[in-house]
């Protein structure tokens, strides 16, 4: 495979902090890789870094094997944060700009946003202009595509068809590197890269990145009392339905709850890949 | 019911925004709405609160002295402190004084911002700001708090702090609104009720949403999409058939609650 984006202890500071801190990473040819991290953890400015858009303090950024110029970038399609589409204009202007912009002719204009073709971009609704800014990024054939948190407030079923779109150019040999902060969209790349504080924490597939981190499960007769035990101890205890999940071990667990006559039943379960990503990006406790 | 709505509909001019929806908020318990954008979430937090008027149908809630309520957009204000913050909120509630100060200690402490007091709201991050938002809801205590989109573009550790903070408000006997865009939610609730164009499409425990899927759901591992209703997950298809007979070559699956929302939207979007 081919690697499109590279990244070779990649850094970047601004005064005292390195917002990247000596990453490395590849994105290849067909390959969906999920970037994550918490806000601030250094994501967009990694991307930014990967387009040319930021000039590396140390290390480098290579898109097809040199570095970021305008005709390398001709040949990624970006979508950011905020979609980096023209409001004032419609949605066949932004269209004819963007082709222009990547000298890639006059393409058709896909069916899915045409119907919309004369209205301001900026009087669409969210999920139109996301559509919007997929196919323009997708219009000019692009070997690497990024996306920033494509998905963001977007329903189930919409969401679900603009990964189809990611998953088709990835089947046609297109790379993806894409951020997110949703799990389940984070558990249908192939592999996972996980930031915390500009450096890369943890990597591979998400079977992997959970690693054999376990939680233990709380089943009893009454989980807002076990809530408040367990909360008032200072464990992370995450809510589902009526079951608690918590980090920690089960003899810690269940010595908590001792003597409350909550019926507990505990169990050790794998993580879920959400859990995993707090475990891996908590500061360690203060005390 | 203690509260909710009850076959409630809101019109805006002749757009019909909420159609028809009931939904009960009890105490001790999460209610947890799952919708895209333009689903009608908002709507349906503020006819819960009392900010837009009905059409038809009845919304029952307690004194407004009651209840909290975190709106979808800010919720704080940008060029108050973190103290002011509060203050000015615990004012609006009449929690002044010593009450004040103990209460403003305790969720500050909570979450996290009790060495931040002199910030300004601006200066926090995204997630700071959502978590400042639902402590000044809940400075009185109320024994409704209804949140919209309180984690929506908070990253997922934010977001398990602030369900901690959520969760022990229901532990405490709270009755608990909150929508959601991020359909993994949906299983820290004990009730859900799923929004798509104004009308709710499913409700239940996140079990009973799963359990009802009619039809049958299978994977099919193939480069080219299988005919039917289906849907890529991951480097596979996720292909749902009605009638419970699954093509040739899909292996069943045990629907997952992701599954079940799709296919929910799907039966919706049919009946359309």
């Amino acid at each position: 495979m081919t690697v499109l984006a590279q990244a070779r202890r990649l850094t970047i500071r601004f005064g005292a902090l390195a917002a990247v801190d000596s990453v490395d990473l590849a994105v290849e040819g067909g390959e969906v890789v999920g970037l994550l991290g918490a806000n601030g953890a250094g994501k967009t400015t990694l991307i930014r870094l990967l387009l040319g858009l930021l000039r590396p303090s140390g290390g480098e950024a290579l898109l097809f094997g040199a570095l970021p110029s305008m005709d390398t970038r001709r040949r990624v399609g970006y979508v950011s944060q905020t979609l980096g589409l023209y409001d004032d204009m419609t949605v066949e202007e932004n269209w004819t700009f963007t082709s222009a912009a990547f000298g890639s002719g006059r393409p058709a204009m896909p069916a899915s946003i045409s119907a919309s073709s004369d209205e301001l971009v900026g009087t669409l609704p969210l999920g139109v202009q996301r559509r919007v800014a997929f196919a323009v990024a997708f219009s000019h054939g692009p070997e690497l595509l990024v996306l920033d948190e494509p998905t963001s407030g977007v329903g189930p079923l919409s969401r679900a068809r603009l990964w189809q779109d990611v998953r088709d150019s990835a089947e046609h040999g297109t790379g993806i590197l894409v951020t997110t902060h949703n799990m389940e969209e984070a558990a249908q790349c192939d592999r996972l890269v996980v930031m915390v504080g500009g450096r890369v924490a943890a990597d591979g597939t998400v079977a992997e990145v959970i690693a054999s981190r376990t939680v233990v499960e709380v089943v009893c007769d009454d989980w807002r009392k076990a809530f408040a035990v367990l909360d008032g101890a200072g464990l992370v205890v995450q809510v589902q339905g009526e079951v608690l999940r918590v980090p920690g071990s089960t003899d810690q667990v269940a010595a908590l709850l001792s003597g409350h006559d909550l019926g507990v039943r505990l169990a050790v379960v794998p993580a879920n890949l959400e859990e995993a990503f707090v475990s891996i990006v908590s500061p360690p406790p203060r005390r | 019911m203690r509260w909710g709505l009850e076959n409630a509909s809101v019109k805006f001019g002749s757009r019909l925004a909420l159609d028809r929806v009931s939904l009960a908020a009890e105490p001790s318990t999460i209610r947890v709405v799952v919708g895209g954008d333009g689903a009608g979430k908002s709507t349906l937090v503020r006819a819960l609160v009392g900010l837009v008027r009905l059409c038809q149908g009845d919304a029952l809630r307690p004194p407004k002295r009651q209840i909290g309520y975190v709106p979808a957009s800010a919720g704080l204000y940008v060029d108050l402190t973190v103290k002011e913050n509060l203050a000015f909120s615990g004012s609006a509630y009449g929690v002044v004084g010593s009450q004040l100060a103990e209460r403003s200690a305790e969720l500050l402490e909570r979450i996290g911002l009790n060495d931040a007091t002199e910030r300004l709201g601006g200066q926090l991050s995204g997630g700071m700001q959502r978590k400042l938002a639902v402590a000044m809801a809940l400075l009185h205590r109320p024994s409704l708090l209804v949140l919209d989109e309180p984690t929506t573009g908070v990253d997922p550790l934010s977001r398990a702090e602030l369900w901690r903070l959520i969760s022990a408000t229901a532990a405490a006997g709270t009755a608990v609104v909150a929508t959601t865009t991020y359909v993994e939610e949906a299983h820290r609730a004990s009730k859900v009720t799923l929004l798509e164009q104004g009308r709710s499409i499913a409700t239940g425990s996140p079990r009973d949403i799963v359990s009802a899927v009619p039809g049958a759901l299978g994977v099919v591992r193939s480069k080219a999409q299988p005919g039917g209703l289906s849907w890529r997950w991951g480097t596979a298809w996720r292909i749902w058939a009605p009638s419970g007979e699954l093509p040739e070559g899909a292996e069943p699956l045990q629907a997952g609650f992701e599954d079940a929302v799709i296919i929910a939207a799907l039966v919706d979007q049919e009946k359309v």
